[in-house]
């Protein structure tokens, strides 16, 4: 493992010209890889860049995007930015959870969907929205998510 | 395209483009910014291009894709150019229609026009529908013209023209003091007079000249329901580019930043592309158009801290450290990156420049107000029927924007507050509708401009739920460094939170009161001194609707979930079974044609049994604070209603 992890880690900070003030881009290129960071990774990434791994641990776990647990196969955004609120994001987001028996932030057992929130995507004239892996859903009502769910259960069963 | 070695270069290679332009006659310009792209307009754009391929039309008609219109309510919008004939609403079963009639015999279709929603009337121009008729587009309006990833494009519009001017007949010095004439504030929240800023910075580089320092455009956006930064880089990353390349010009250095936010994946990809072009043809980098003056743009990718859109928080952030905000003084433009001098504007007030090089100052000047001079770009959204990025004179009145240009409250609703500034800013009540927009006037009422969030509230919307929504807001995104924004903001948060339960105390009130100007008054960052601003100005003006959360323990917008209750209207119900079937928690009894009933403890309250029944039909309804009566258990509707 740890060697694949090198072939990965090795090209992005040579991207960077080995630049510790790019620590943030590098995790970001790394994750883009791998879906999330590893401790090992992080602990690899710590030794070549010579940056202690508490300050590392310190960056990944106050930016958002960062993921210090693996994610699932699919994930499942919920907006809830102030246009989606004013038009019930926080239903379609209890019913998400409801229906996936999951909380925000966390991924099902099985590893198929993890359920997470942002503040606005920028599409406000689709509120509420929700976006799943790439693609939009808009204007959406509890049905809507209904159907959308056991699509996405459906499809990976 | 060649590269631009010299200031004649620029101006041949536009001539070049320009002529080989007027032998392709038609243009389909499809919005491909990140609203329509949720429409699916990618799609259409692949479809439409296979279509003219296929229709034999490749040498006739060309393809565009183009940065947002604004008018993302209506998306995906379509518009024909030479003559203009807009769109929305398009989608790929219409494709066929649109060439045969549009494309190929000059026809219009009725059904893909803009319908006036009072009149019904329909509008075949862009520039004619009532959105756009009220607006001045001088920083937004080339989105919809260009191709975000064509520098030639850019440049058969203009582009790059005031670089040029200012390379060429313009000293350092005068740029600033165009600028500075211009009267143009920063967009980026606080309204600080850019030229001012610039001569600081400049002053700041020349007192220690091998220093050096930089410049920064702050696309960080964190404003939840605020895009119009994303929009303009995204849809016309030149503009913004040209800007910087003035601003490095006069500030005095050669090198700069686009940080954008870590959500905007579609800007990230258009500014890339945009700086390599430039790059190419010799707009960046050395010895630009032969002026012997060096500059380049690096971008840098946020990763999600609302913070971080703060500018001492921006700078730790671009040297790899987590976004915590530092004391001011110093300030960037005395340490900045890597304590050098560094100059950071917002996105619209560099797309601002290369329009007031263009046009000169007192072109620029005459538009606005006394002390708010320009346009400024809102985006418009939440309540109201024509969501979008709206660019309006300042000055402009609220009841314009929301009613002319925004088409008002859907269904016929109420209008109740507008929220503008973000979590930093207030809730404006309609008393104060007719009040022009400038950053003056917004922070006298208590709200502010902040970057440009525009949020419009009916009266299904909750104050005291809004108020507790951006308190959540700022209370997860607080950088947790000083103590009144980490705890004060979480203890608030609290207080409301059990006032939309019903547990909340007049005497709550005074204390929210009393935390709220403890935290904006003992807090490091903008973020904590203006997190209360919310909670302020509901109180102020929505103070009855706390009150009767409070002592009436009823939500008058029917939101709160601890205060509602759904109800199935005995008269109205038919027993049609749809609620039961829907609801999650099988709280309603019932059968076929029986009248249904909710049992209160078992609700969860999702609103399931209200959003399936039939609209004819109406019976599920949300009450709070009164008792109304029903049966207890179900019963036949004959029987009901012969019983009455
Ligand atoms: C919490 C916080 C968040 C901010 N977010 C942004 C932002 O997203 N974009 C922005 O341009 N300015 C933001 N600002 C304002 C910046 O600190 C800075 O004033 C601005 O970028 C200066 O540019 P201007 O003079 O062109 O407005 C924020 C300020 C605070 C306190
Ligand atoms: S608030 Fe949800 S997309 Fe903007």
């Amino acid at each position: 493992m740890a060697s694949n992890y090198l072939n990965i880690i090795e090209p992005i900070i040579k991207k960077y010209d080995g630049k510790k003030e790019a620590i943030i881009s590098i995790l970001q290129d790394v994750q883009t890889q791998l879906r999330w960071l590893p401790g090992d990774v992080l602990a690899l990434i710590s030794k070549k860049l010579k940056i202690p791994l508490s300050s590392l641990y310190s960056i990944a776990t106050f930016y958002k995007s960062f993921y210090l647990k693996p994610r699932g196969e699919n994930l499942v955004t919920v907006c809830l930015g102030t246009a989606c609120h004013v038009r019930g994001a926080s239903l379609i987001l209890d019913e998400l959870e409801r229906k996936l028996k999951i909380k925000s932030g966390e991924t099902t057992q099985d590893h198929k969907i993890t359920l997470e929130c942002v503040n606005c995507v920028g599409a406000c004239a689709l509120g509420p929205i929700v976006i799943v892996n790439d693609d939009y859903y808009g204007q959406m009502t509890k049905v809507k998510v209904d159907k959308l769910v056991d699509h996405l259960l459906g499809k990976k069963e | 395209m060649v590269r631009i070695n010299n200031f004649n270069d620029l101006e041949r290679i536009r001539k070049n483009i320009l002529e080989k332009r007027v032998l392709e006659k038609i243009t389909i310009t499809i919005c491909n910014g990140t609203g329509c792209q949720a429409y699916g307009c990618q799609r259409l754009t692949e479809h439409f291009l296979a279509k003219i391929n296929q229709n034999g039309l490749k040498e006739k008609v060309e393809i565009r894709k183009t940065g947002c219109h604004g008018f993302c309510e209506r998306g995906p919008i379509v518009v024909i150019q030479p003559e203009g004939i807009f769109y929305q609403r398009v989608k790929i079963e219409d494709i066929d229609e649109i060439i045969e009639k549009t494309v190929e015999h000059k026809m219009v279709i009725d059904r893909l026009l803009y319908e006036e929603p009072i009149t019904g009337k329909k509008i075949i121009k862009e520039k004619e529908v009532p959105f756009y008729k009220k607006q001045l587009r001088i920083v937004f309006g080339k989105n919809g013209l260009i191709d975000p990833t064509s520098i030639e494009d850019y440049i058969a519009i203009g582009g790059y023209e005031a670089l040029l001017k200012v390379l060429r007949d313009m000293k350092a010095e005068e740029v600033i003091d165009e600028i500075k004439r211009s009267g143009l504030r920063g967009r980026g929240g606080a309204g600080f007079l850019t030229g001012l800023k610039w001569e600081i910075t400049r002053k700041n580089i020349s007192s220690n000249p091998s220093l050096g320092g930089y410049i920064v455009c702050n696309c960080d956006e964190g404003d939840p329901g605020a895009y119009m930064d994303r929009s303009l880089l995204e849809g016309n990353p030149h503009l913004v580019i040209e800007g910087m390349a003035i601003g490095a010009y006069a500030i005095g250095v050669n090198k700069g930043f686009i940080y954008v936010r870590n959500e905007y994946p579609l800007a990230v990809k258009n500014a890339s592309i945009a700086i390599d072009q430039a790059r190419e043809v010799g707009l960046l980098g050395e010895d630009i158009m032969g002026s012997g003056f060096n500059f380049d743009l690096t971008i840098v990718r946020g990763a999600g801290a609302f913070v971080s859109g703060e500018e001492t928080a921006l700078i730790a952030s671009i040297e790899g450290r987590r976004a915590s905000p530092r004391p001011r003084p110093p300030y960037p433009a005395e340490q900045g990156l890597w304590a050098k001098p560094t100059n950071i504007n917002n996105v619209e007030t560099w797309a601002n420049v290369p329009i007031i090089i263009s046009n000169g100052s007192d072109w620029y000047k005459n538009i606005g107000t006394e002390t708010s001079k320009g346009t400024k770009i809102f985006s418009l959204v939440g309540k109201i029927n024509n969501t979008g990025l709206v660019e309006v004179p300042m000055g402009i009145t609220l009841r314009e924007i929301i009613f002319d240009i925004g088409g008002g409250i859907p269904r016929g609703k109420k209008f109740k507050a507008v929220q503008t500034g973000g979590p930093s800013g207030g809730c404006i009540p309609k008393e104060f509708l007719d009040l022009p927009v400038d950053f003056e006037k917004l922070t006298e009422v208590g709200s502010m401009m902040g970057s440009g969030g525009m949020i419009v509230m009916d009266e299904d919307t909750c104050m005291v739920d809004v108020a507790r929504y951006f308190l959540h807001f700022t209370q997860e995104e607080s950088c947790g460094k000083c103590v009144p924004c980490r705890i004060g903001i979480r203890q608030m948060e609290k207080i409301l939170r059990e006032i939309t339960e019903g547990k909340g105390t007049l005497k709550d009130l005074q204390t929210l009161e009393t935390l709220a100007y403890t935290v904006k008054n003992g807090s490091l960052c903008g973020l904590g001194q203006t997190a209360p601003n919310p909670v302020l100005t509901t109180l102020q003006y929505f103070r009855e609707e706390y009150e009767a959360h409070i002592k009436e323990k009823r939500c008058p917008a029917l939101v709160c979930k601890g205060l509602i209750n759904y109800f199935i209207e005995p008269e109205k119900c038919v027993g049609c079974l749809l609620c039961l079937k829907n609801c999650p928690s099988e709280a309603i009894l019932g059968g076929y044609k029986m009248i249904h009933v909710i049992v209160q403890e078992k609700c969860l309250k999702c609103g399931a049994c209200l959003e399936v029944c039939p609209k004819k039909v109406s019976a599920v309804v949300k009450i709070s604070g009164e008792k109304r009566e029903g049966p207890k258990e179900p019963i036949l509707v004959d029987e009901w209603r012969r019983k009455r």
